[in-house]
């Protein structure tokens, strides 16, 4: 199933390298491979895949738009919602886990005032809890955008907060 | 595909790199007074290493000597220290500074670097209670003439007023022959074999009295796994050690090819391509006993062997990097540390099988790793390692990256496979097994990332002496990610067959806080937990097995008095909930049951009804999941309860979590004798269910707590405790 397909479509909406990336390996053998780096290239676009681009991306590699969201769906790195601008992810491994890795992510949906896997009102912090980081050895482990936090207490976080933006206080 | 006969220029060629590496890091960064080099890992950038090396390179320019130089190295494992900064100067044991900060790198920069004085009080060895020594003398070989040897070694140098100078090590197996003791001498890097008493006399007066070598007894047959220990053998946390895969971890720039070259860097990959035909390969690595580091401990060889033996025009390596295990970090480590020495390991096993194409498949969350390897890849076709003829052979072979999107599942060999063809990973029956029928249908060997870096030192220092390390069907080293709550975190490989005690107490330094040890975690989530009583069991894969855990690929979480062990079984069966691919019921299913059962235990809310159900649904999911992930799902369960049955039965019927950690069990409880009556818990509690006057003892309304804890931080007087008191009255 390679056949090559250009969208002529003028109301393409897929990001040019994200196509570029696409058109240039389905026109290689087995391209079929290359559909879950396409999905990478397009998630680190747009921050999540948005329905109209699955559709055109399943049109490039000659598939059917739910059989790009069937693999999309396996895996939990792809989100078909928008992130937050500062995703913050708590490392739910087991160096983590029985360093008290829990009451630190209670502590930042509380703070945050939403659960694991929302986003606030205001756009700026998601939380997604995250398959072991592999940085056991500074347990418990937060990443909020791209800053590594490690020995995370529950009294660090609202420091750790305000440094990407947060105002909001408890009394 | 019949093999042509090899050439016989590829050693020539390598050969001729490392000279030309060597000069250029002469030139360049290896010909100064002082070398600095910086830890540089996802962990150590996370400690804060990026700034401490930025502060280096400006101190270096504002001094204006050319006689300093600053680069990066990867991580040595020592994790709990981070950042990491080793300062080497000639002739000299390098100096390593831990934890250090643009501020400490200041202080180095003008006190040892500047006027040649060690800043003590940030040395890895004066945190560890030692002073600066001049010389490392490692003794090598058989356990109990080693040890008489040690024990003299340790005697004659207090004899002639040595002992200050010299650090004796033990390293289980450096020599020549792994059974007969050496002596070998740093930062000389001098190896003197076939030890005895009356030889040592002499070498002590006269090495290490008067720096003269006794060149009668010298030999420098060096093995290149002792590299590591001239740069890190004085301190006791490396000293258990025997490294192998981790052998240029923190010790060369993992982004330099010049780097990897000047330590023998693929001249394993050339000598075998040279002299060895594809068969040859197969059984040397057969010989050494190397098993699957993966944790499944299939003999490597025999993967290799059985895609050989099928004709098939199209053959792959895949190298397993998806390092999903919650607690594991060996894969990442490995590849930031040192890429090249897998690309080579590729190499070696794509020989072996006359494959045309080897992938390395690796977790999306690793960007630094990817980073590297991209690199790396590059780097050794530019020098002609991979490609078409590579190493002027009549063989192409050249390696890609491809990497997955957070599934565990894809760990497994066929769901692997599924995934990197572009489609969900889920597994398939087995047999086929993907030797024979693999990626896209071809024959294909799938081996970890660990096994991969062992392959240069097999064929380097000879299937002979690896075989010899370890225990009868376990041969040479493994690494372990070291974490949890245990002192020394980091990651450590050892010999097969040292103890759980060994690599907890003396490499890990105990517990955290002295508390007491409870059980140690090995396996990941298809693992176990063993209890103290364990403790003695050697490393190796029957033992472990024997034991009730598993080997695995290396995680290895330490528990203790803190931690419950019903609350551990319910976080590995969540994450099988989550990571489950659903495909076959029993897996789907049943790790869902099973995980709602712990969750009413851990809630008080159970009966022993639902505990023998949990027994039931352990036998169910193991035996009738299609795959090993499902197969393995309830061992985390069987453990536990193997081992800490009476925890389970506590939880049940005394609704009592004595480690504290099931937060619907526990209280927390105003100690009135204790009590000033400030107010500060009652002021920080979210309920409002702490209720008191002034300067009289509160109390906590059990009803409305919701055990955050918030009244036990902030209490001053430590009037607040926290227990399992509960008794029948409350709870009913």
């Amino acid at each position: 199933m390679t056949t090559q397909n250009t969208c002529s479509c003028s109301s393409s909406t897929l990001p040019e390298e994200v196509r570029r990336f696409a058109e240039d390996r389905v026109a290689q053998s087995r391209a079929r491979s290359f559909l879950i780096p396409t999905l990478h290239k397009l998630q680190n676009a747009v921050g999540y895949l948005r329905d109209d681009h699955i559709e055109e991306i399943a049109e490039l590699f000659g598939v059917t738009p739910n059989q790009v969201k069937g693999v999309a769906s396996f895996y939990h790195f792809f989100s078909f919602e928008p992130k937050g601008a500062c995703p913050i992810s708590v490392c739910t491994g087991t160096a983590c886990h029985v360093r008290g890795a829990a009451d630190v992510l209670a502590k930042i949906m509380k703070l945050l005032k939403i659960e694991d896997g929302e986003r606030t009102e205001d756009g700026l912090f998601s939380i997604g809890g995250a398959r072991c980081v592999g940085m056991c050895a500074l347990a418990p482990v937060v990443i909020i955008g791209e800053k590594v936090y490690g020995n995370v207490t529950p009294d660090q976080v609202e420091d750790m907060l305000k440094e990407h933006g947060f105002k909001g206080d408890e009394t | 595909m019949e093999m042509q006969s090899p050439v016989a220029n590829a050693l020539d060629m390598v050969r001729k790199q490392r000279t030309r590496a060597i000069w250029n890091l002469f030139d360049t960064k290896f010909n100064v007074d002082y070398r600095i080099t910086v830890g540089s890992a996802t962990c150590e950038h996370a400690a804060g290493s990026l700034s401490v090396y930025e502060t280096f390179q400006s101190l270096i320019a504002e001094s204006g000597t050319p006689d300093i130089s600053v680069g990066h190295v990867g991580c040595s494992g020592r994790c709990d220290m981070e950042p990491v900064v080793t300062v080497i100067s000639r002739a000299a044991i390098p100096v390593k500074y831990v934890k250090v900060t643009p501020e400490i790198a200041k202080q180095i920069f003008e006190r040892h670097i500047l006027n040649n004085e060690i800043v003590e009080d940030h040395s890895m060895r004066h945190i560890e209670g030692w002073e600066y020594i001049r010389t490392i003398a490692t003794i090598s070989g058989a356990h109990d003439e080693g040890s008489d040897l040690e024990d003299k070694l340790v005697e004659m140098l207090e004899e002639h007023d040595l002992a200050k100078m010299v650090f004796v090590n033990r390293s289980p197996y450096g020599g020549e022959d792994p059974e007969e003791p050496s002596l070998h001498i740093y930062p000389d890097n001098v190896t003197y074999p076939q030890m005895n008493a009356k030889k040592l006399e002499k070498v002590v007066q006269e090495h290490l009295g008067r720096d003269k070598i006794v060149a009668e007894f010298q030999d420098n047959q060096s093995k290149v796994s002792n590299l590591f220990i001239p740069f890190f053998g004085d301190v006791h946390f490396y000293g258990k050690q025997l490294r192998m895969a981790l052998r240029n971890c923190g010790v060369i720039d993992p982004e330099s090819i010049d780097e990897y070259l000047s330590v023998r860097g693929y001249e394993a990959v050339a000598r075998t391509i040279d002299s060895m035909t594809p068969e040859e390969v197969i059984e040397s690595v057969k010989r050494s006993g190397l098993r699957g580091r993966g944790g499944g401990g299939f003999l490597t060889a025999n993967k290799w062997h059985f895609a050989s033996l099928n004709d098939a025009k199209e053959k792959f390596i895949i190298c397993n990097a998806d390092e999903g295990d919650p607690g594991a970090f060996m894969d990442r480590s490995i590849i930031e540390g040192d890429p090249h020495t897998i690309i080579e390991g590729m190499i070696i096993a794509g020989y072996a099988m006359q494959a045309t194409q080897g992938f390395v498949y690796t977790r999306v969350e690793y960007p630094l790793a990817i980073k590297r390897l991209e690199i790396a890849i590059e780097d050794a076709r530019q020098r002609g390692f991979l490609g078409k003829n590579l190493f002027g052979s009549d063989w192409s072979y050249d390696i890609e990256v491809r990497f997955g999107a957070g599934a565990f599942v894809c760990g497994e060999e066929t769901a692997l496979i599924q995934s990197i063809e572009g489609f969900r990973g889920e597994p398939r029956e087995k047999p086929p097994f993907p030797t024979d029928r693999g990626l896209w249908g071809c024959p294909t060997a799938i081996n970890n990332v660990e096994t991969f870096a062992n392959l240069p030192v097999i064929l380097l220092d000879g299937d002979q002496w690896f075989s010899a390390i370890g225990t009868g069907q376990s041969k040479g080293t493994k690494v372990f990610a070291l974490a949890g709550k245990v002192r020394n975190t980091g990651l450590i490989e050892v010999p097969m067959g040292t103890t759980l005690r060994e690599i907890i107490y003396e490499i890990g330094g105990g517990i955290i806080d002295d508390k007491a040890f409870k059980a140690v975690q090995t396996g990941g989530p298809a693992g176990g937990c063993l209890p103290d009583e364990f403790l003695d069991t050697s490393v190796d894969y029957e033992s472990l097995k024997e034991a009730g855990s598993i080997m695995g690929s290396g995680g290895m979480i330490v528990l203790d008095e803190s931690t419950c062990m019903v609350d551990v079984a319910k976080f590995f069966l969540e994450f099988m909930v989550d990571e489950s691919c659903g495909q076959c019921t029993p897996c789907r299913a049943g790790t869902k049951i099973m995980h709602g059962i712990l969750e009413k235990i851990t809630n008080g809310q159970a009966t022993m009804d639902d505990l023998r159900k949990l027994e039931e649904m352990c036998d169910v999911v193991a035996q009738a999941s299609l795959c090993g992930l499902g197969k393995c799902a309830p061992n985390p369960v069987v453990s536990t309860l193997r081992y800490f049955r009476h925890e389970y039965e506590e939880h049940i019927l005394e609704r009592k979590c004595r480690a504290g950690a099931c937060h619907n069990l526990i209280q927390y409880r105003v100690i009135a004798d204790a009590c000033v009556g400030c107010g500060a818990c009652r002021r920080k509690c979210p309920a409002r269910c702490i209720l008191g006057a002034k300067r009289e003892a509160h109390e906590i309304i059990q009803e409305m707590c919701i055990k955050c804890g918030n009244c036990m931080t902030a209490c001053k007087f430590d009037a607040i405790e926290k227990g399992a008191f509960i008794d029948a009255e409350v709870t009913s």
